[in-house]
């Protein structure tokens, strides 16, 4: 295997190294490294760059099995590699949903072969994402894909009772049950966030209180049952509230924030471009703001993408009738770095907490989120924050191209990914051969 | 402008300027000559997603009465609800060559879609969107309104206007709101609290639970149709109480003002939300309201559409 020489770059810290990778590990950092291995590796330019442990995201829909028209394991990993990510989390609502060991086990082989990164896929919590029956917990914990993380993402997992087993059942294997808090009676047909603008707009609204009362049940029955409890996609302010109160209560809570709800508000509903509808929807400015504040103090743990490819046919309709969701895997990292870096409410080493370390930890990802250090395995982001870049949505790695952030100016960028110590992405651009797998 | 999407979007001027040019409209109307050359060889699209009859034949006389040629395209049946076919059909009116296309769609924000696309060179007309707007209904309320109280010139300053019924889902009452304000008037909601949108406190509205104590106070009452679905989604307990509290029967005719008005957009539900009496007294206006309709829809073609075709909105 060639042997790779990251120079020129600072550590999250701020500290300056180079980095010597050989055999997928990393085998040497220091200000200048030693080893006469050095001379023959491959050098990687990193200057003005920070070297990052690789993006690990808890929140991916990838489409396969069911919509590869939209998406498939292989394209999404191309998107990930091209966000800086080194490992995803596949969610379950696929078709046929990964509700048995057969389906993940699938999910996680086709991201094998595909070799741009880890996917570990998320189990549903219920057969068929019904809501009604568990599905096989122990099964998908004990497969090859070894899952962790169960959702029925796209649906809340609404009945208690389903919720409480659930929780409980999945402390077995250290599991965590991972919520998408949305009531579906507060939210039938709804399509905005509910407030002034959707009553203007005309449009059925989506409370707030829909998707916090979950969390506030759910962190109770967590806390009841001495659990653990992830609640994807935190929009609200309340929600916020509800699980720093859990947080220092000492409930086993974690949360996620999407890169969208940390930049765009519900006022991009006033152009009905679909492009801007999402489950859960934009909030208001001040959910925005309480959203930073919460990801800055710890209070959500991480930045999860809910990388959420559509199909051109459904979004190139009426609001109403097109489908909820946008890219995120290849925006994430800016959009952090722009709002959480370059409003000073972060630090490098937070960012690399929160879209590495921490994402990393509630998934049981033991070979990810690693400190860059001599021994680690080489899963490694190069990102340069002043290296500025548009979104162009025919550019993306995806196989759809709905993102809302087409025609946005960025500063900085990703500029190189390792994955298992062999780039994926150098000079921004995906590496077409890797290790030759 | 190219577009009537909502009534938001209408300057003072605008608003006056289609109000006056209907005015001229309903005189040629009430000629011996009924008919304009002026949009012929213009064509003109009704685009019903959903049904609606009578808005249907009144924008389609309107069109016809200033000799343009329309095609009426009802896609209900068709996948409406799968979306894309708002995208495929305009697309098959464009080969058509369409000048202007008249969107009916239950959903909110189909015509600004529309009209924001692609899909269309032409003329977007809102006749409705979902629980959005509908602005020609609002021009045309607003039309008669200034016939009968301000005698047909001039903006409605000093006028109180109420809203009855369900604004939660009414299209009317969002393009009354707009345009009423615009114009001057004063505007209170009157509803149960379950059929006041969250956030209405921030409209430029007073907003009221209490008809009995707001009819006094108005020039004109808009009575809007309440679906009996709505007792299924608990907006109210029943189509009796909702009646009780919110209907205009014949012992509130006697609570309003000598010239007021009672207005509604139709269809009624004649026993529900207004009475026989009510519909039928001598305050009403609900038939005039449908003739102002096609004035005030010419006046809001002949100003969109005059001109060289794809110039159109010149006189607005
Ligand atoms: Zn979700």
């Amino acid at each position: 295997m060639t042997d790779y020489l990251i120079d020129g770059g600072v550590l999250a810290h701020g500290k300056n190294v180079q980095v010597l990778i050989s055999d997928g590990r990393i085998v040497e950092i220091d200000r200048i490294v030693s080893s006469p291995n050095a001379v023959n590796a491959v050098r990687v330019d990193a200057r003005n760059c920070l070297i990052l442990p690789g993006f690990v995201d808890l929140h991916t829909h990838l489409r396969e099995p069911g919509r590869e028209d939209s998406e498939t394991v292989e394209s999404g990993s191309r998107a990930a590699a091209k966000g800086g990510f080194t490992a995803v989390s596949a969610m379950a609502n696929t078709f046929p949903v990964a509700d048995t060991a057969g389906v993940v086990e699938q999910v996680y082989a086709l991201g094998q072969a595909a070799g741009l990164c880890d996917v570990f896929p998320i189990g549903a919590v219920t057969q068929g994402l019904a809501g009604q029956a568990l599905a096989e917990l122990g099964a998908m914990a004990d497969s090859k894909a070894r899952v962790r993380i169960f959702s029925d993402d796209g649906n809340c997992v609404f009945d208690p009772i389903v919720m409480r087993r659930a929780l409980e059942y999945v402390k077995k294997f250290n599991g965590v049950i991972a919520q998408h808090a949305q009531d579906p009676q507060l939210t039938k047909d709804a399509q905005m966030n509910e407030g002034f603008l959707s009553s203007r707009l005309g449009m059925k609204g989506w409370p707030s209180v829909a998707e916090e009362s979950i969390i506030a049940r759910d962190v109770l029955l967590a806390d009841h049952v001495k659990s653990r409890l992830h609640v994807c996609h935190v929009t609200t302010s309340g929600g916020v509230d509800i699980i720093r109160w859990a947080k220092a209560r000492g409930i086993q809570v974690s949360a996620e924030v999407t890169p969208h709800h940390l930049l765009l508000t519900e006022d991009l509903a006033t152009s009905y471009d679909p492009m801007y509808k999402v489950n859960p929807p934009l909030r208001t400015q001040k959910d925005v703001m309480a959203l930073r504040e919460g990801l800055a103090d710890g209070t959500i743990d991480v930045v999860a993408t809910d990388h959420a490819p559509h199909s051109a046919e459904s979004k190139e309709c009426e609001w109403q009738a097109a489908a909820f969701g946008m890219l995120g895997l290849e925006t994430a990292f800016s959009i952090v770095q722009a709002t959480m870096i370059d409003t000073k409410m972060m630090t490098w080493s937070d960012l690399a907490d929160r879209m590495s370390t921490a994402p990393a930890l509630i998934g049981g990802y033991s070979d990810h989120g690693q400190s860059l250090r001599v021994g680690s395995r080489a899963h490694i982001a190069i990102v340069n924050p002043t290296r500025g870049w548009q979104v162009d949505r025919d550019l993306v790695a995806s196989r759809s191209k709905n993102t809302p952030y087409h025609g946005m100016e960025f500063s900085g960028s990703v500029v190189a990914t390792f994955f298992r110590g062999v780039p994926t992405v150098l000079d921004s651009k995906l590496v077409r051969s890797n290790n030759g797998n | 402008m190219r577009h009537l999407l909502s009534t938001a979007d209408l300057s003072y001027a605008q608003a006056n300027k289609i109000l006056d040019t209907a005015k001229e409209m309903a005189r040629i109307s009430e000629g011996p000559v009924k008919k304009l050359p002026t949009l012929r060889g213009r064509t003109i699209v009704n685009l019903f997603f959903e049904d609606s009859t009578r808005t249907r034949i009144s924008f389609e006389a309107a069109a016809k009465r200033l000799s343009a040629d329309v095609i009426n395209f009802s896609a209900k049946g068709s996948s409406a609800s799968k979306g894309e076919s708002l995208k495929d059909t305009a697309q098959t009116l464009q080969a058509m060559g369409a000048d202007a296309v008249i969107l009916r769609h239950s959903a909110s924000g189909a015509a600004q879609r529309l009209a924001s696309s692609h899909w269309t060179t032409g003329s977007v007309i809102n006749a409705g969107d979902g629980t959005h707007e509908h602005p020609t209904q609002a021009l045309l309320d607003a039309f008669t309104i200034r016939k009968h109280l301000r005698g047909g010139t001039g903006d409605l300053r000093g006028l109180t206007v109420a809203i009855v019924g369900d604004i939660l889902h009414s299209r009317v009452a969002r393009s009354n709101i707009h345009l009423l304000n615009l114009l001057g008037a004063q505007v209170i909601l009157v509803a149960p609290p379950t059929l006041i949108p969250l956030g209405a406190e921030k409209w430029p509205v007073q907003i009221s639970y209490d008809l009995d104590a707001v009819l006094p106070l108005v020039d004109a009452v808009m009575m809007l149709r309440v679906q009996q679905e709505r007792m299924n989604d608990f907006f109210f307990p029943t189509a009796r109480e909702y009646s009780h509290y919110y209907g205009l029967n014949s012992d509130r005719l006697k609570l309003m003002k000598p010239n007021s008005l009672i207005m509604h957009p139709g269809p009624m539900n004649r026993g529900l939300e207004i009475t026989a009496e009510s519909a039928d007294s001598a305050r009403s206006v609900i038939l005039e309201q449908v003739t102002n309709g096609v004035s005030v829809r010419m006046a809001v073609l002949y100003l969109l559409l005059a001109g060289a075709p794809n110039e159109g909105g010149d006189l607005i």
